[in-house]
């Protein structure tokens, strides 16, 4: 590769910024921590980050005046990888807590996982491995071995309308959840790519090269 | 019982990393402290080798009201890509901040939760549920009663521990680590008593600690302990089973945890 590639972490006030900034450096990229609309309006790739809460993190956004920057941003047909909380707002709307409107880039709700009671726990902490659930040559999942395991942390999971956007799948209980969803250059993954291990420093530096 | 256990997600395998001042130490029934080594050297080690989180306690802070664990943790999250939790001496909103900016992804509370209980629920509602552990170290009081002990197991606080733990889950703790002080450092095995009680007392994940002697131990404390994760130091320290040995057991049993790196190639 030759320059690093930059990289818009977008601060919204949610989230483990400097854990992905770390993991996005290891992977090879220049990361640039912004909360700055013109920031993200420039940007030749931007990751949305992020743990917590719907309600907050979709009120953090509209704070700051990001969500119409990062809608047309997507609309240009940039990179754009969402995770865990990211990758939810991606999403058209959540059940979190009430119904709150997200940023609507991938058709779909967000919905609470089942659990809770009869001894599957909430939130779903630990590791899991993925299944296709599309292709994922050509995607930040290229490089990734089908039966990978990555770290999770998550009550809620993105449910989306059209199956052809579920790029990876993952079981809790009896139940699949959609793991990984990727819309055109618009990429959305449940787990923590930064907190698992080699494999999910591999998804960040395809990521990285993905045009 | 049953022969099933509930679906549940990979049981954790957390390497424990009890830090004084520079160094890894390990004691007995959290005292009679000896020093291990490195902290940055094993945790690499531990990562290289699989471990699905890591675990550190500075286990003095509490006592002399300091936290130096700072740049131990900054060092860590330079290039270690996996779940740090961190405790010890965490008392204000501010000290959870610093930590997580250091790099920690969750932070284990103890004695200031126990001083005030509502510090679990601002800092949940602050940081998020799931960067906050409450930290239990348990003590064996009567059959089927422990009490929840402050400052490293020194303070006794006629709390009792299952009381606690439902409190804790209440208050929006993320998850519980529940340690036993009667088994700690002695490699006798976990408290499976204790640990079924706390891990079927609430509906968020209960990592157990404390005894692991060996694999076996480390399996019991899974199937009949229920623990959703389990924390080890000693046997690892000291290269009493590595942590390749303690996931095949686990998988070989028919528990699922993620599975170890492949075996690096020989030189």
């Amino acid at each position: 590769m030759s320059a690093a590639s930059r990289v818009v972490i977008v601060d919204y006030g949610l989230g483990n910024l400097l854990s992905v900034a770390r993991a996005v450096r290891a992977a090879g990229g220049e990361p640039e921590i912004s909360s700055d609309p013109a920031d993200v309006a420039g940007a030749e790739r931007a990751l949305l980050p992020g743990v917590g809460a719907f309600g907050d993190g979709i009120k953090g956004l509209r704070e700051r005046g990001l969500v119409d920057p990062l809608r047309a941003y997507a609309k240009s047909g940039r990179p754009l990888l969402g995770i865990c909380l990211g990758m939810q707002l991606l999403m058209d709307r959540s059940e979190e807590f009430g119904d709150h409107e997200g940023l609507g880039l991938v058709p779909g709700t967000v919905k609470r996982l089942p659990g809770g009671t009869g001894g599957l726990k909430l939130p779903h902490v630990g590791w899991s491995a993925l299944k296709p659930a599309s292709p994922w040559p050509g995607t930040p999942l290229a490089g990734t071995a089908a039966g990978a395991e990555f770290y999770f942390v998550h009550s809620f999971a993105a449910v989306p309308s059209d199956p052809s956007h579920r790029l990876a799948d993952c079981g809790y209980g009896e139940n699949d959840f959609c793991a990984a969803l990727r819309r055109g250059s618009v990429v959305g993954c449940q787990f923590h790519p930064e907190k698992s291990g080699p494999a999910g420093l591999d998804i960040l530096k395809r990521f990285l090269e993905a045009s | 019982m049953n022969s099933q256990p509930p679906a549940r997600a990979r049981v954790r395998i957390i390497p424990r990393l009890d830090i004084k001042g520079p160094n890894i130490v390990k004691g007995v029934h959290l005292e009679g402290l000896r020093v291990v080594g490195d902290p940055a050297e094993h945790a690499r080690r531990y990562y290289e080798e699989g471990a699905d989180e890591l675990l550190y306690m500075d286990i003095v802070a509490s006592l002399y009201g300091r936290n130096n664990l700072l740049d131990i943790v900054e060092r860590a999250a330079a290039d270690i890509f996996i779940p740090l939790t961190v405790g010890g001496g965490v008392r204000k909103l501010d000290d959870v901040y610093k930590l997580l900016r250091a790099g920690a992804d969750k932070v284990a509370v103890n004695t200031a939760a126990i001083a005030n209980p509502e510090f679990i629920r601002e800092a949940a509602r602050s940081f998020g549920s799931q960067c906050i552990v409450v930290s239990i170290e348990a003590k064996l009081q009567a059959p089927g009663r422990w009490e929840a002990l402050t400052d490293n197991g020194r303070e006794k606080t006629g709390v009792d521990a299952y009381d606690w733990a439902r409190r804790a889950a209440d208050l929006g703790a993320g998850e519980i680590l529940v340690t036993s002080v009667d088994r700690e450092g002695t490699l006798k095995g976990f408290d499976l008593d204790l640990t079924a009680k706390l891990a079927t007392a609430v509906s968020i994940p209960v990592i157990a600690c404390g005894g692991a002697g060996g694999a076996a131990h480390v399996l019991a404390a899974v199937t009949e302990g229920r623990a959703d994760a389990v924390s080890v130091a000693s046997i690892l320290h000291f290269k009493k089973c590595g942590l390749r040995e303690l996931k095949e057991t686990l998988l070989a049993s028919g528990v699922s945890v993620r599975r170890p790196p492949e075996a690096a190639p020989l030189a």
